[in-house]
């Protein structure tokens, strides 16, 4: 029984330790001076990080519009409505799909090839050999890509939304013979620029500073082995999806929700 | 920043645990500036981890460590790497960056510290490469290097900054003998020529004691012996003569702790 109630407690003390620890981590990388050559080491981790995410982000992108396309069509039809399907689709992407399904897959590509990358450099004595040389791994290594994940994440899902939306116009109007005055129409009127698009944006740029946050930190705390970069990569995914879907609710809540 | 102390590297009364394991109980070392000291003993003695106190990558429990007059665990983050700078620091691995070239990573200290022109970067790269017989090997990636090949690019790379301290984790692990002889050449004329006071950690008992002008014996988290090469041979203590000769039976153990191995087979079962 104690040793249970000891274990509990342990566990808390660990996940506060941990929590103190990714704060502390943060503060260090991103405040004061940016390393030399900082904006060198920016746009390789954009690439990387970005533009490397796009192929799986503009495909997934474009068959979610066309099954919400499909579906939609389907479900409005029955009421006569189907010229709402451009509405449908453009909010549904705009203010849920497009902020959390690039997070997911986000974390899932990136996130993961991040913990990877940064455990292993601990691993093979690397950080620690920076760190001999005077330069500090922080500012080097983990700031580049923090910043880069913060960039990407938001331009990656106004990318997959205007693919969405693009998917969705292939099943809509091309497949199905929706008007494409009133698809494009019907959007127009009922996406508000403040209220859907910019809450959107929000979304994204709170989900890629989570994302990439978790995943820095999960490999430069990672235990040097190969089991340890194993969990930690395991731990990233896990952490940033549930964090990614969490996060979703409360930001909804705020911003439609009327609280 | 010397103060009028001979001694580049004072610890004294130092004491370092991992968990529960002592590795350092109350040591007192002084490595004399200028000079070559070998620190020695038998494996997980905490040899490497003493090179990464000195670094300051891990902090003592108690005691301290003076690297040229700075008390290394009482330094700022920021200063700590400013200190690094005089530091030169040979990894066991190598631990060179595996996404530059040879080249790019001699030359990455001098690109992060200095201002350098780019021919003037090339050339002391170049000079670096070719002391550790590697110029022509400077478009390689470090994934096509051999264990000894990567441990002399860190080398050359480690002292691309001319630094005020060298400290060297197992150079001669791994070397065929062409290359040791060069290293122990080269560990030696780095310190005559540049007076680079070298800490050097190795189990290679014969070559360190060659060109080193101090050594320090380390065993069971103390010290057993230090001295002049020397003067150590001539010592009689019968924990310098065990480790000095290679000899199983001793005051050293070679087995880590562990109950008595009859007891341990009589127990039978799976239990491990």
């Amino acid at each position: 029984m104690f040793d249970w109630i000891s274990q509990w407690g342990r566990s808390g003390l660990d996940a506060i330790s941990v929590i103190g620890r990714s704060g502390i981590f943060l503060f260090r990388s991103l405040l004061g001076r940016p390393a030399t050559g900082f904006f060198g080491l920016l746009i390789k981790q954009l690439y990387s990080v970005g533009v490397l995410s796009l192929l799986i982000i503009i495909v997934s992108g474009l068959f979610i519009g066309m099954v919400l396309g499909l579906q939609g069509y389907n479900i409005l039809v029955d009421y006569g409505s189907e010229q709402a399907i451009g509405q449908m689709v453009a909010l549904t992407l705009v203010r849920e799909l497009g902020p959390v399904v690039t997070a997911l897959l986000f974390a899932g590509r990136a996130g993961s090839a991040l913990t990877a990358e940064i455990g292993l450099m601990k691993a093979t004595e690397q950080l620690s050999s920076m760190e001999m040389i005077g330069v500090d791994p922080l500012r080097r290594v983990v700031a580049p890509r923090l910043v880069a994940g913060f960039i990407s994440m938001p331009l990656l899902a106004m990318i997959f939304s205007v693919v969405g939306v693009w998917g969705g116009l292939l099943v809509g109007v091309d497949w199905l013979g929706v008007y494409d005055g009133s698809f494009w129409a019907n959007m127009q009127q009922s996406v508000d620029f403040r209220e859907d698009v910019l809450n959107g944006i929000i979304k994204s740029c709170v989900f890629g500073f989570v994302c990439t946050w978790i995943a820095v930190f999960q490999g430069y705390d990672s235990a040097p082995t190969s089991e340890g970069i194993s969990i930690a990569t395991t731990k990233t995914v896990v952490y940033s999806s549930l964090a990614v879907l969490g996060l979703d609710f409360i930001l909804t809540a705020v911003m439609f929700g009327n609280l | 920043m010397l103060e009028s102390s001979e001694n580049y590297i004072q610890i004294t009364g130092m004491t370092f645990a991992r968990g529960d394991r002592l590795i350092f109980d109350n040591v007192t070392i002084n490595i004399p500036k200028g000079k070559v000291t070998a620190i020695m003993g038998p494996s997980g003695t905490g040899k490497t981890t003493l090179l990464r106190l000195i670094g300051g990558q891990l902090k003592p429990d108690s005691g301290e460590i003076l690297v040229a007059g700075q008390n290394i665990a009482k330094l700022s983050r920021q200063e700590l790497f400013v200190a690094r700078e005089r530091m030169g620091m040979l990894f066991q691995s190598g631990a060179l960056f595996s996404d530059l070239s040879v080249y790019e990573n001699v030359a990455f200290p001098l690109r992060v510290h200095t201002s350098l022109p780019e021919d003037m970067i090339r050339d002391i790269v170049l000079m670096k490469l070719n002391a550790v017989g590697l110029r022509g090997a400077r478009h390689l990636m470090p994934s096509e290097l051999s264990g000894g090949m990567t441990r002399r690019v860190a080398l050359a790379r480690s002292i691309v900054l001319d630094p005020e301290l060298m400290m060297y984790d197992e150079p001669f692990a791994g070397q065929d003998p062409i290359a040791m002889g060069m290293l122990v050449k080269l560990i030696r004329s780095l310190n005559t020529s540049l007076g680079i006071t070298s800490v050097l950690v190795s189990h290679d008992v014969g070559e360190s004691m060659s060109i080193s002008d101090y050594v320090v014996l380390i065993a069971d988290g103390r010290v057993i012996g230090q001295g002049t090469p020397k003067a150590l041979l001539e010592q009689s203590s019968p924990l310098v003569t065990q480790f000095l000769n290679g000899l199983p039976d001793g005051p050293v153990p070679f087995h880590f702790p562990a109950e008595d191995l009859a007891s341990d087979m009589l127990q039978g079962g799976t239990r491990v």
